[in-house]
């Protein structure tokens, strides 16, 4: 299955959201826009939470490193995290190329759907986007 | 003066004219308010010339002990090894002695070098995976490594401690935690002398365990036990280690240690009046990106020819910002040089020979204080180089004074060492360190000076009485 990335949710800090519905509960998908990983060129590393941590929506749950610069990574949504894609940090080249498939970092289950509402749709992340080029 | 300032009275003049005023005072006046200003000249003796200065100079420097002039049995954190003639030779070299902020891998391959097998040779006295190019001393390591644990492990803020780590350690880590978010919990060390009661103050809260062994009393901790219970609580462990310990003791990454730190003056860095010494942190790779300062790495260049360059800068504050870990951008690099050279000429064999010299001398004073009348061990048990012993008579500071006149530094009182240290519990002991380099005979002058400060003692008694 591959995710068509204007169907998704963004926030302002460039991370993307696929939200989808497992048995009632909504499980929230999170990677990296395209956008910010072309701005931030070369990555060489990323660190990750673990499983079970919970966070707050807007709250740093990790950061990705590039030869130039830090970027903390934002949670668009509060919740916790039920999966995290641990080989990812080994295969940055991965992200690299595919942002919104193989490049998704972590799974979290959703536990206040107030965040989602803040989220842009893609048109409004395209004309945000647009703005900072 | 005027033969000691560069600017002539025409330079002054022009100066002042370009910028539009009458004279210094007048721009002084503009911005320093009188009442702030001082009204009277310098309180200073007249101009000397340089004979009659370069003997004045000569005679306050011959009221100074020394290493050279004195036996040295003072310890405390900083140590009288020997330091061969190569080291000195090595670190005079202008290339090295005079470099400034030598990280510019296109002028600074010797040095970048110099750095790389630093941090190699600490990784292997460490037992760790990744060394940095060196902070200021010993005690500001161990800051930067609590510093380092508490930016690791996520949400926790308590650093569990003992008073058996330098005391001046802990004066350091208290400065440096004003305005951070972190609680400092000093646990008092047993009457052995160790720090296993801070065991029972490792909880689920704290983010990380600073110990020291051998500790600030010369005993020797269970650094495993430590580790494994640190662990089981998901805390990080960090060692303050002597780096010539390791010629016989385990290395602190082979006991489950994930940040070692240590005072590396005791590589062939000479006492100095204090400094500036040697600072030597390593830690486990996962925590590589926390550790502060420089790193300098092995890579190719575009021809394919090995070289030198500053790597992982990430981590550091011109990048990360206020994320960094630490505000260092600087290191100790001639230091570090010495250290390296040092270890070098030693090698493994040479490590561990002196190790043994220390244990075995170390262990003979021990047994000379332990069989006089005025004085006793505080602690029984194995020691590295270092001991701790009470006067009984409570005089520990008009001792060691009266056996310095007598040409023999005999040991560093507790309760010079830091205001309140150890709570005031050995205020009436003092520290005395054996190095490689004393021999029987100065022993001997050793324990015959304190008889001999006990006689005039008595006598001084007798006088008053």
């Amino acid at each position: 299955m591959s995710r068509d990335k204007s169907k998704l949710l963004y926030a302002e800090t460039h991370e993307w959201v696929d939200v989808s519905d497992e048995g009632g509960q909504k499980i929230a998908t999170i990677g990296i826009s395209d956008f910010a990983i072309e701005q931030l060129n070369d990555l060489v590393y990323m660190d990750l939470p673990e499983v079970g941590k919970t966070f707050d929506s807007g709250e740093e749950f990790g950061e990705v490193e590039s030869v130039k610069a830090v970027s903390p990574l934002y949670c668009p949504v509060a919740g916790e995290i039920v999966e995290v894609h641990a080989d990812l940090p080994d295969n940055l080249d991965g992200l690299n190329d595919d942002p919104y498939d193989f490049g998704w970092v972590i799974k979290i289950k959703v536990s206040d759907d107030s965040g989602l509402a803040s989220l842009m749709d893609y048109p409004t992340y395209q004309k945000q986007c647009a703005e900072s080029a | 003066m005027k033969g000691y300032l560069f600017h002539t009275d025409d330079d002054r003049r022009e100066m002042l004219r370009s910028i539009g005023a009458e004279s210094i005072d007048e721009i002084i006046d503009g911005q320093v308010p009188q009442a702030l200003q001082m009204q009277r000249p310098l309180d200073l003796p007249p101009a000397a010339d340089e004979m009659s200065l370069e003997a004045e100079l000569r005679s306050l420097a011959a009221k100074n002990c020394s290493v050279a002039s004195h036996i040295c049995f003072m310890g405390a954190g900083a140590y009288d090894h020997f330091i061969p003639a190569v080291v000195d030779e090595m670190a005079s070299r202008g290339e090295y002695y005079t470099s400034y902020t030598p990280y510019q891998a296109e002028v600074s391959q010797g040095n970048l070098q110099v750095m790389f097998e630093y941090e190699t040779m600490v990784s292997q006295i460490s037992g760790l995976d990744v060394s940095n190019a060196s902070l200021y001393d010993g005690g500001s390591a161990a800051t930067e490594a609590v510093l380092m644990a508490l930016a690791s492990v996520k949400k926790r803020h308590k650093v569990v401690t003992s008073d058996a780590v330098h005391p001046q350690y802990l004066e350091i880590l208290r400065s440096y935690l004003v305005g951070i978010e972190a609680e400092l919990v000093v646990v008092e060390s047993d009457e052995s002398g160790c720090s296993d009661p801070l065991i029972d103050a490792i909880d689920d809260e704290t983010a990380c365990v600073l110990i020291q062994h051998p500790n600030f009393f010369g005993r020797l901790e269970q650094v495993q036990k430590i580790a494994d219970t640190a662990h089981e609580k998901g805390a990080l462990v960090i060692q303050s280690f002597d780096p010539i310990s390791v010629g016989l003791l385990k290395r602190p990454g082979d006991l489950g240690v994930d940040i070692a730190v240590a005072e590396g003056q005791s590589l062939g860095n000479p006492l100095a009046y204090g400094g500036p010494y040697l600072g030597i942190i390593a830690c486990r790779k996962e925590l590589m990106r926390r550790m502060p300062g420089r790193i300098a790495g092995q890579t190719i260049d575009r021809r394919g020819n090995r070289c030198w360059v500053l790597t992982l800068q990430t981590r550091e504050q011109h990048i990360r910002r206020e994320k960094a870990t630490s505000n260092i951008c600087s290191n100790q690099t001639l230091l570090a040089l010495r250290a390296t050279v040092y270890l070098s000429l030693l090698g493994p064999q040479g490590l561990k020979e002196t190790a043994e010299h220390c244990v075995v001398k170390a262990n003979l004073a021990r047994d000379r204080f332990a069989a006089s009348e005025r004085f006793e061990l505080v602690h029984s048990g194995p020691v590295f180089k270092e001991f701790l012993v009470r006067d009984r008579e409570a005089d520990v500071t008009g001792l060691m004074r009266r056996a310095a006149a007598e040409g023999v530094l005999a040991g560093v009182p507790v309760s010079d060492v830091a205001e309140g240290a150890c709570g005031g519990r050995y205020d009436d002991c003092f520290l005395v360190a054996v190095t490689e380099k004393r021999t029987e005979t100065e022993l001997d002058r050793l324990m015959a000076v304190l008889d001999a400060a006990q006689v005039a003692d008595s006598v001084h008694l007798a006088e008053t009485v």
